[in-house]
């Protein structure tokens, strides 16, 4: 197995007198899925973006590609390859899906004059989107027109295409139906095998069971264990979200299905 | 997974009128249309001669060069309700540069722009500092530079609001005819002389050349369009207004965008002001009253939305010359002048439900 890209150790996050993260160690290797679960509160948005450099841990280290590192600004651990797909996408609605991929970095052309160079950008769009399995009317078609899974894929698209070593996907599929949910799990088996660390937070075993490698489950601000594919179930992973307790009782009531 | 067989199809479907109806400025466009049939049918053909549509195009150029500027900084989220008042700001400051210290043009007009820059700069500081709708920071500003246009002619005229002299300032300077007169007069006379353009008794052609004003609201307009569609910077204000957070997250310097807006919409104002001062040849405190919403009325007739992300350069273009067309029309009609204004407003609403239609059409919202 390749050493990590990046690797995450003993990291702690206080806020105040509140303890968001209590120790978490996670790593992810190139070409990898690793799934990063937890219920509500247990700290996954404050990890993502400790790991993303919106936020500095307060104990623990960081290692990207072998050596220490420390990001002062999102912009700097986007510089060195960590790309975050939030929740919201990071999408407009109204502009094209061209310029919403190229939006902050535009290619140019013209010597003197700096020209966004939209015939450039417009062939990439639509040989990265065709490459992720979409097919666009147009490159000029707003993003608003499409559906939440193909936005999805486009800021997908647009973080590989900017050179993300790793890729944070928060929460991909939480509001997507199911159809749409397997074309966003298509993806990301798609990006993983270009390479492509990605990190998968999920509070949905099943969503995870799908398409990871790895699992980690993060409970009250610690991380319970790392399990390789095929070592865990569906069960065991929920009742470790649940912390072990509480679950129990659903569990009859609904089936196993949550 | 979208199969690849249909992407052909898909796109033979998407017809010329969906196209169309997908361009912001086709609401601007339509009303050209609309206003033009009907001042053709009840206006005396003496407004779509040459002469009268350069007299409707001049108050258009005024007009649309603030317009346009508005329209950017729609585009970029952000209102300016100053800029009526900055062009009478401007006009004082251009005014004193000029007549009281006799500076010439070269250095009165960077000079005037500057400081209308400095002051947009301020209000766009101002907005992203306290994260206050521009609206009312620029409502603020509206008060403050109609009063300290007031308040500076008095001190520097000795008690009148209004600062002669400034077109004998100016005669002689070599750079009065870029900002004042007639271009293209030799052109004209010489047109008028083979036949082919209507001369007066005198022989000098009606229209002695085509205003200065609207060589520069022509090129502004087409500078425009070509910074929001093919530049970097264009995607940017596109970004800024469209959605702030995720612009930035996408690398896109916000604020810088924005100030640079409010600076571009000062500068603007001034740029009215130079050329409007140097025309009547002095300035006052009531220039520029109530352009700021005339403005702001033209960037969204030609397709703004209110909540940013959206419009067109050229739909303001359009939008300031329907404007022209309907203060200047109405006196070659029987009809009542003061018609204009119920006119305007019922453009207005109609262009705010057009745009909200297109808006939706655009997102597939339903």
């Amino acid at each position: 197995m390749s050493d990590p890209i990046i690797h995450m150790q003993g990291i702690k996050k206080h806020f105040g007198n509140v303890i968001a993260l209590n120790g978490v160690t996670f790593d992810v290797r190139p070409g990898e899925c690793h799934c990063l679960l937890g219920d509500n509160g247990a700290g996954k948005s404050t990890f993502i973006k400790t790991m993303s450099g919106v936020h500095k841990p307060t104990e623990g280290t960081i290692t990207f590609e072998g050596r220490p590192m420390q990001f002062s600004s999102p912009r700097d651990a986007m510089e060195a390859g960590i790309a975050t797909v939030f929740q919201d996408l990071a999408m407009i609605p109204l502009m094209s899906v061209t310029r919403n991929f190229f939006m902050g970095r535009e290619p140019t052309k013209g010597r003197f004059l700096k020209r966004f160079d939209l015939d450039t950008a417009n062939r990439i769009t639509m040989e990265k989107m065709r490459a992720m399995g979409i097919n666009l009317r147009a490159p000029d078609q707003a993003v608003g027109t499409l559906s939440g899974g193909e936005r999805q894929t486009v800021a997908i698209a647009r973080a590989v295409h900017f050179g993300a070593k790793v890729l944070i996907l928060d929460e991909p599929t939480s509001a997507l139906g199911v159809r749409q949910t397997s074309n966003v799990l298509a993806t990301i088996a798609r990006v993983r095998n270009q390479g492509v660390g990605v990190v998968f937070i999920s509070h949905n075993v099943r969503h995870a069971l799908a398409v990871g490698d790895r699992f980690t489950v993060l409970n009250r601000g610690q991380t319970l264990g790392t399990a390789e594919r095929g070592q865990i179930d569906a069960a065991e992973l929920q009742d470790l979200m649940a912390g072990g307790q509480e679950l129990a009782t659903l569990e009859g009531s609904l089936g196993g299905t949550v | 997974m979208a199969d690849t067989a249909s992407a052909d199809e898909r796109i033979t479907t998407q017809s010329f009128t969906t196209r169309l109806m997908k361009r912001p400025e086709l609401g601007a466009i339509g009303g050209v249309v609309l206003v033009t049939l009907f001042f053709l049918v009840t206006a005396s053909p003496a407004m779509f001669t040459f002469a009268g549509i350069m007299n409707f195009l001049t108050p258009a150029a005024q007009l649309g060069i603030l317009g346009i500027a508005a329209a950017m900084l729609m585009i970029g989220g952000e209102f300016d309700l100053s800029i009526g008042s900055m062009v009478a700001f401007a006009g004082m400051i251009f005014g004193v540069l000029v007549v009281n210290m006799g500076l010439p043009l070269i250095f009165a007009i960077p000079l005037t722009m500057g400081f209308a820059a400095v002051v947009g700069a301020v209000n766009g500081a101002i907005v992203l500092r306290t994260g206050l709708p521009s609206f009312i920071v620029t409502l603020a500003f509206l008060f403050i530079l109609r009063g300290a246009s007031l308040v500076g002619l008095k001190l520097f005229t000795n008690g009148s609001t209004q600062l002669r002299g400034v077109r004998e300032a100016v005669a002689g300077d070599w750079l009065t005819p870029v900002f004042s007169g007639d271009a293209f007069g030799p052109l004209f006379r010489w047109m008028a002389d083979q036949g082919w353009i209507a001369s007066l008794n005198s022989g000098a052609p009606s229209v002695p050349g085509i205003p200065v004003e609207i060589l520069w609201f022509l090129a502004i307009a087409a500078a425009a369009t070509f910074v929001l569609l093919r530049m970097p910077a264009g995607n940017w204000i596109f970004a800024t207004g469209g959605d702030r957070n995720a612009a930035s997250n996408s690398g896109v310097p916000v604020r810088r965008v924005k100030i640079s807006l409010f600076m571009l919409t000062a500068c603007a104002a001034a740029l009215v002001a130079i050329i409007t001062v140097i025309d009547t040849g002095s300035t006052d405190a009531r220039r520029g009253f109530m352009k700021e919403f005339e403005a702001i009325i033209a960037a969204v007739i030609g397709g703004c939305l209110l909540t940013g992300g959206y419009g067109s350069a050229i739909g303001a273009f359009f939008g300031a010359i329907i404007f022209g067309m309907v203060t200047i029309g109405l006196t070659y009609t029987g009809f009542d002048q003061d018609w204009f204004q119920v006119f305007l407003g019922a453009m207005l609403l109609l262009a705010v439900v057009f745009n909200n239609a297109i808006r939706k059409r655009v997102t597939g919202e339903r």
